[in-house]
């Protein structure tokens, strides 16, 4: 699979590793700078995998993290390792959070993370199976901007 | 391409290329070539580091020399408030500001009062806001600089109050003219400045602009003569002294001073180049949301530890937290009027003139599909590279000496490891030499862990 229009990155998480999240989605932005894409898509492409990222370090047992960009598209793909997630709907919605206390006082867990993805992308997809986790793949379209 | 005025130049004949300078540069921006360092210009953001960095004193702050005085009819100094932080406990900014007049300036301008003025308008600004958090400081033009090339999403975030300086300088220019029957341009405005980025943002400004002031002066040039004109002055009384000084003013110099000053509670403040990026970096992620106002400064410490201050940082810093308390203390509140800064603010008296625009560094190629293919060979350079990071070849790190192979601007020979390839036939003892260092081998292992370390 691998194209030579395609650039793609691979990024693992741990689950409870507080001191090395915000890594990947660091990296990402890096990258997206240096190839030129627009600063509002980088910002959302930021963003949701930072919140990707959080919710792995917060819930799972550990994920892959892929980003992959071709001039067209910009996919991440996150497949994590972790309890799974019983009702989607209900994780959909803005406020929902299973998040406990301790979390809740580091600033987290205020039931926007999942939005959060959901809001800076085009395309969304959730899969989950409950005992062994969960898979999120976002799609942001790169065609309506101009490169600088 | 847009040319970048800096205010940092290198001396060629002081110049020994030793690479000092290409080690703390916080944008990757120096490179050395034909051993001379030379900086590029658009990834520069003017902090200064690689000026105290360099041990030949090759790079020097492009500030105004003290004869650009003559060029005017009447002359006004306006000192940082970092200045008051210089000398002794006993000396206060009304004694400073007599000294400056002795040096040849008609007239010294306490700009602390300014200052605290425009606490005041970033108050009000504050409290009307609606949009994103939290709004940043643009008190530093070194941050503001970073934000326009680094992160460009969070530009509308920079207060857009126009600096204490330049409305100090314009309303001067306004009230001299009137007061003395000269023109505004005949009225020089200089700016004792502690960093050499001041002085670019005067020849410069980031929200393209026009500067009011005339000039900076750095206050290292000035400090020794400032000190034998202060001789002289009689002492005043110290309390008297102390009751004209504006406490929001002169926090303005120390790292955390506009938060503390006006009591803000939601606020943070963050001194030092990597913690602010690092800072940066969480704005970015939306994880300070519910943060206010962020006071950020490249030196650390704030304005007292710009590299063209003569004191110790951690002295000058102390002295301004003393005077604070001491003003705290005493209830002295030489401030501005409140409401009549409301006055001016609905008026638009602080607002900038032009508009931050981001400055974002250019990409590997315009065309997005060759800039992935350069993406992806600067990647398999790098793998290549003995990421020890060493320096011979020039750039400060394998990977920007990577980035500058893709570029064309460095050749891969450049890289001492990849010497080998200059010989068609190495001698057998250059072989044996190479092959001692084993760093080529050490490359090879696990490229997951490189990719980790990538980030630098």
């Amino acid at each position: 699979m691998s194209n030579e229009n395609e650039l793609s990155h691979r990024f693992e998480i741990n689950g409870r590793d507080f001191s090395n999240a915000g890594r990947a989605s660091t990296s990402i932005k890096e990258i997206l700078q240096e190839i030129g894409i627009d600063s509002s898509i980088i910002v959302r492409a930021a963003i949701a995998s930072y919140e990707a990222e959080m919710n792995v370090v917060m819930y799972a047992r550990r994920a892959v993290l892929t980003l992959n960009v071709t001039p067209e598209k910009l996919h991440l793909k996150l497949e994590d390792e972790g309890p799974g997630i019983e009702n989607i709907d209900l994780a959909m919605k803005e406020g929902f959070s299973t998040a406990t206390d301790e979390m809740r006082e580091m600033g987290f867990g205020a039931g926007m993370g999942l939005p959060n993805i959901k809001k800076n992308a085009d395309e969304f997809e959730i899969s989950s199976t409950p005992g062994k986790g969960t898979t999120i793949k976002i799609t942001i379209s790169l065609d309506s901007t101009e490169n600088k | 391409m847009k040319e970048y005025f800096h205010s940092i130049r290198i001396d060629p004949e002081k110049c020994e290329g030793r690479m000092k300078c290409l080690r703390v540069c916080p944008t990757q921006a120096i490179r050395v070539r034909n051993a001379k360092a030379m900086i590029i210009a658009e990834k520069c953001i003017d902090c200064g580091e690689c000026i105290t960095a360099c041990p030949h004193g090759a790079i020097v702050p492009l500030t105004d020399p003290f004869g650009e005085l003559a060029k005017f009819r009447h002359t006004v100094a306006i000192p940082s408030p970092a200045l008051y932080a210089q000398f002794g406990r006993e000396i206060l900014p009304e004694k400073i500001l007599s000294g400056i007049k002795k040096l040849g300036f008609d007239d010294a301008f306490d700009l602390a009062l300014t200052c605290g003025e425009v606490s005041f308008a970033i108050q009000e600004y504050l409290r009307e806001y609606k949009g994103p958090k939290p709004l940043i400081s643009n008190a530093c033009p070194t941050v503001v600089r970073l934000i326009q090339v680094k992160y460009p999403e969070l530009i509308d975030q920079i207060i857009p109050i126009e600096l204490p300086r330049e409305l100090a300088a314009r309303e001067i220019k306004k009230k001299k003219s009137k007061q003395l029957k000269l023109k505004e341009k005949e009225i020089g405005t200089f700016y004792l400045t502690p960093c050499p980025v001041k002085m670019i943002s005067i020849k410069q400004p980031a929200e393209k602009g026009e500067s009011f002031l005339d000039g900076a002066i750095s206050i290292s040039d000035i400090y020794g003569p400032l000190l034998s004109a202060m001789e002289g002055i009689e002492k005043g009384s110290y309390r008297k002294a102390l009751e004209n000084i504006c406490i929001l003013g002169v926090g303005w110099a120390m790292v955390g001073g506009i938060c503390r000053t006006l009591r803000l509670k939601n606020s943070l403040a963050v001194s030092g180049l990597g913690e602010v990026i690092k800072v940066f970096d969480d704005i970015e992620r939306g994880k300070l949301r519910n943060i206010d106002f962020v006071e950020a400064y490249s030196c650390a410490q704030g304005c007292v530890g710009g590299s063209l201050t003569v004191e110790n940082v951690y002295i000058s810093y102390n002295k301004i937290l003393k005077l604070i308390e001491t003003l705290e203390f005493e209830q002295i509140k030489a401030c501005p009027d409140i409401r009549e800064v409301r006055k001016l603010y609905s008026q638009k008296y602080f607002f900038i003139k032009g508009k931050f625009e981001p400055r974002p560094l250019k990409p590997l190629d315009k065309d997005l599909a060759k800039a992935i293919k350069k993406r992806k060979e600067k990647e398999h350079i790098y793998e290549s590279l003995p990421k020890i990071d060493c320096g011979a070849c020039g750039a400060p790190t394998c990977l920007t000496f990577a980035e500058d192979v893709v570029k064309a601007e460095a050749e891969l020979i450049d890289c001492i490891f990849n010497l080998s390839q200059r010989f068609k036939e190495p001698s057998q003892g250059f072989s044996e030499l190479f092959n001692k260092y084993s760093f080529r081998s050490q490359t090879k292992s696990s490229p997951k862990k490189h990719a980790k370390k990538e980030k630098q």
